[in-house]
């Protein structure tokens, strides 16, 4: 489904990913991980179309289709989905209304009817049932006031309504205690299957003992230098990520 | 510039709706001012003898005035002389006594402009008043309330009906001398709404009127005057538009609300008055008076305005709170783009005891266009126990816009309780993003961000008015992503 081949993105002058290559397949579950500034956030970035990165050469092929030339919005109805390491507070906006206007958007895209107000609050409120989250959450001002877990569960409650076909996770764990973690977890899991895939940023290990991946990748310096199993991840943790810098995958 | 800032700035060039132009056969006054016209104006208009000394000595006295300079404005000079003081559609006969003596041309442009004006075509139970240049063309459900003993009636024709009325209360609240615009409007004010709900009345539906500018190069000057007797209660809402054209024109009008004991008035207003194109060629110059007295003990007036049209915008709707417990609110939101400049606000005046004032004042801004709250909060010595509460928020869309505030308070009694907040934002590309990722264009993520900015004005409104003004900040913030 998501093909990467030899992707070189910079930040102005300054190259982040040198020449990056990634197969995912439809079902699959792939973590990357990484020493910090290795470029993990950008391919994140670059993935969904976040202004401010040029690409300077190589591919990302997204179901046969040129990825790069889709404007964001359109990624985000094709079916790409990013959780924010740090989603945005809409003060004013409840989420209902958020989830509602995303939703008719990405109906409308594919040429479905618009759901009417009765019909997306059933909908909305079963997500919200398989969540096991307070439907009051339903009409709070987008991740305003909300705690750190919350944001990130409002994340997955989004997933879970758009239904994705790659979810990105971009460090998901990142500020969540071990019950919040825990939740959330339960929450990405309850998502998987078959046809969807997902691509998980992650700093730690931990996280992949709730979200057992299928592929494990290093990132460093710009490159993956080195692909595994789940297996990979422990050696990580054992050994850190220095005997790995500079090579090549 | 990254991308996202370039969307922003793509956004907020709009398009006006409402700026078609209706043919008409229309008798108009050759451009230009001095005591003959004001002769002409009260000949035409069949006006009682008071009403020639009322306009003479506002004349007279706008004669001595200079025109205010202290707002955060750039205006070009005004030619007072150039301006045609009364337009009108030509009537077959001395004016319209049903609708279906209405020009079908002007029902079409009410229709045109969302407003049929035929009765049975309203669902919701509205009554209007159609206010077309200088005159008033429509009023409808006037048997209905009349049954209720309200009157609802262009000022033309309260002056022809009710002179004893409209005597007492005229310039009781705003009067003749009390601005440069004031002092204009009162000597050639044209026409408007005439408002009377009697005692212990509640107005049985919302009262609304629209006004619409049509003829080039005519001033529109109105005169609403509101009185809600003793335990009486209203809700009165506002609209207005004008065609698109090159050059500025002036709106000068006063709005005046008399709350006597235990009365309510709600104010609306919906202001989409041609703001003039990207370029800040054309639009309107809104200079607008509105105050309220709450005369009565524990009466109660409220104004909520969304104010997106206009070239300039200059307008302070403010409460006059003198009858003890009596309360003052002021909801307003003001979008300002491309060129438009508002400098806008509210006067709260507390001379009663245990007076209440809120002020809730959210303002945007988009484009080059700036946006100046400017409110007075005043604490007379004899308003014990007095308390307000200002909230003033700016919110700035693009990097080439401004918001300014500039919030008064005098407090001569030591038991009042004042206190202001305000915060300046900004759309974050952020949350453009954010949005974005989620399927929502662009366009669509500004306007819904910028609604959330407004909602605790928007849930002031009436239901429709609430409907209309959130696509009007859309349409204002419309433009040409993608």
């Amino acid at each position: 489904m998501l093909s990467i081949k030899n992707l070189h993105v910079s930040v102005g002058d300054k190259p982040i990913l040198k020449g990056l290559s990634l197969e995912i397949k439809a079902g699959e579950v792939h973590a990357i991980m990484g020493p910090n500034g290795a470029g993990k956030s950008t391919l994140s970035h670059i993935l969904s179309g976040k202004p401010g990165y040029t690409v300077t050469e190589g591919s990302v092929t997204y179901f046969g289709k040129d990825l790069l030339e889709m404007a964001p919005e359109i990624r985000a109805r094709e079916g790409i989905f990013l959780a924010f390491q740090y989603p945005v507070e809409i003060p004013g906006v409840s989420n209902v209304y958020l989830l509602k206007a995303a939703l008719n958007a990405q109906r409308k895209h594919h040429g479905l009817p618009e759901l009417d107000a009765m019909d997306f609050l059933t909908l909305v409120k079963s997500k919200v049932k398989l969540l096991q989250m307070d439907e009051k959450f339903l009409y709070r001002a987008v991740n305003e006031g909300f705690s750190g877990g919350e944001k990130k569960r409002n994340e997955i409650l989004q997933a879970a309504l758009l239904e994705p076909k790659l979810c990105i996770l971009d460090e998901t764990d990142s500020g969540l205690d071990i019950d919040a973690l825990r939740i959330v977890s339960e929450g990405v899991n309850s998502l998987r299957n078959a046809e969807r895939s997902f691509l998980m940023i992650t700093h730690y290990q931990r996280l992949l003992d709730y979200i057992i991946p299928n592929v494990v990748h290093v990132l460093a310096d710009g490159r993956i230098v080195k692909s595994g199993g789940p297996d990979l991840a422990l050696e990580l943790e054992e050994k850190g990520y220095g005997w790995l810098e500079g090579r090549a995958a | 510039m990254s991308t996202s800032a370039q969307e922003i700035e793509n956004l907020i060039s709009q398009e006006y709706k409402q700026g078609f132009v209706t043919d008409l056969e229309v008798d108009t006054f050759p451009p230009g001012l001095d005591e003959s016209v004001i002769h002409r104006l009260v000949k035409i208009k069949k006006e009682p003898d008071f009403m020639l000394q009322y306009r003479l000595q506002a004349f007279r006295h706008w004669q001595t005035m200079p025109e205010p300079d202290w707002a955060q404005l750039h205006i070009e000079p005004i030619d007072y002389q150039a301006i045609s003081y009364y337009s009108a559609p030509k009537s077959k006969k001395d004016g319209p006594k049903s609708l279906d003596e209405v020009d079908p041309e002007l029902l079409d442009t009410y229709k045109k402009l969302g407003i049929p004006l035929d009765e049975q075509e309203r669902l919701a139970g509205i009554a209007v008043d159609a206010v077309f240049d200088s005159v008033s063309v429509a009023t409808t459900f006037k048997g209905k309330l009349k049954e209720a003993g309200v009157i609802f009636c262009p000022m033309s024709e309260a002056l022809q009906e009710y002179p004893e009325l409209v005597k007492q209360y005229l310039g009781s609240v705003v009067p003749v001398g009390d601005n440069f615009f004031a002092a204009l409007n009162a000597a050639v004010f044209t026409d408007g709404s005439f408002v009377y709900i009697p005692k212990g009345v509640r107005c049985p539906m919302e009262l609304s009127t629209y006004f619409r500018i049509n003829a080039a190069n005519t001033g529109q000057f109105e005169r609403t005057l509101i009185i809600a007797d003793e335990g009486s209660h209203v809700s009165y809402l506002e609209g207005c538009t004008a065609p698109m054209r090159d050059e500025n024109q002036l709106h000068a009008a006063v709005v005046e609300l008399v709350a006597l004991d235990n009365a309510t008035i709600k104010y609306s207003t919906v202001q989409n008055w041609y703001p003039g194109d990207k370029d800040g060629v054309g639009g309107i110059y809104n200079f607008v008076t509105k105050r309220a007295e709450c005369r009565g003990q524990k009466s109660k007036v409220s104004w909520t305005q969304v104010e997106t049209g206009s070239a300039i915008t200059w307008k302070y709707p403010s409460c006059v709170l003198l009858g003890d417990d009596s309360i003052g609110e002021f909801y307003s939101v003001a979008l300002t783009n491309n060129h438009q400049q508002a400098d806008t606000g509210t006067k709260m005046i507390h001379i009663g005891k245990n007076t209440r004032s809120t002020i809730v004042s959210k303002g945007i801004s988009a484009g080059k266009a700036q946006n100046t709250y400017r409110g007075l909060v005043k604490v007379a010595k004899s308003a014990v126990n007095a308390r307000n509460h200002t909230q003033c928020d700016s919110l700035l869309v693009g990097d080439k816009c401004g918001a300014h505030t500039f919030p008064y308070v005098e407090v001569k009694q030591p038991t009042a309780q004042v206190e202001h907040e305000a915060t300046t934002s900004k759309i974050s590309e952020d949350q453009l993003f954010f949005c974005q990722q989620r399927g929502l264009s662009a366009e669509d993520a500004v306007s819904m961000i910028v609604n959330g900015f407004c909602k605790e004005v928007f849930r002031e409104l009436p239901m429709e008015f609430a409907v209309e003004a959130q696509a009007l900040l859309g349409i204002s913030l419309e433009g040409s992503v993608g």
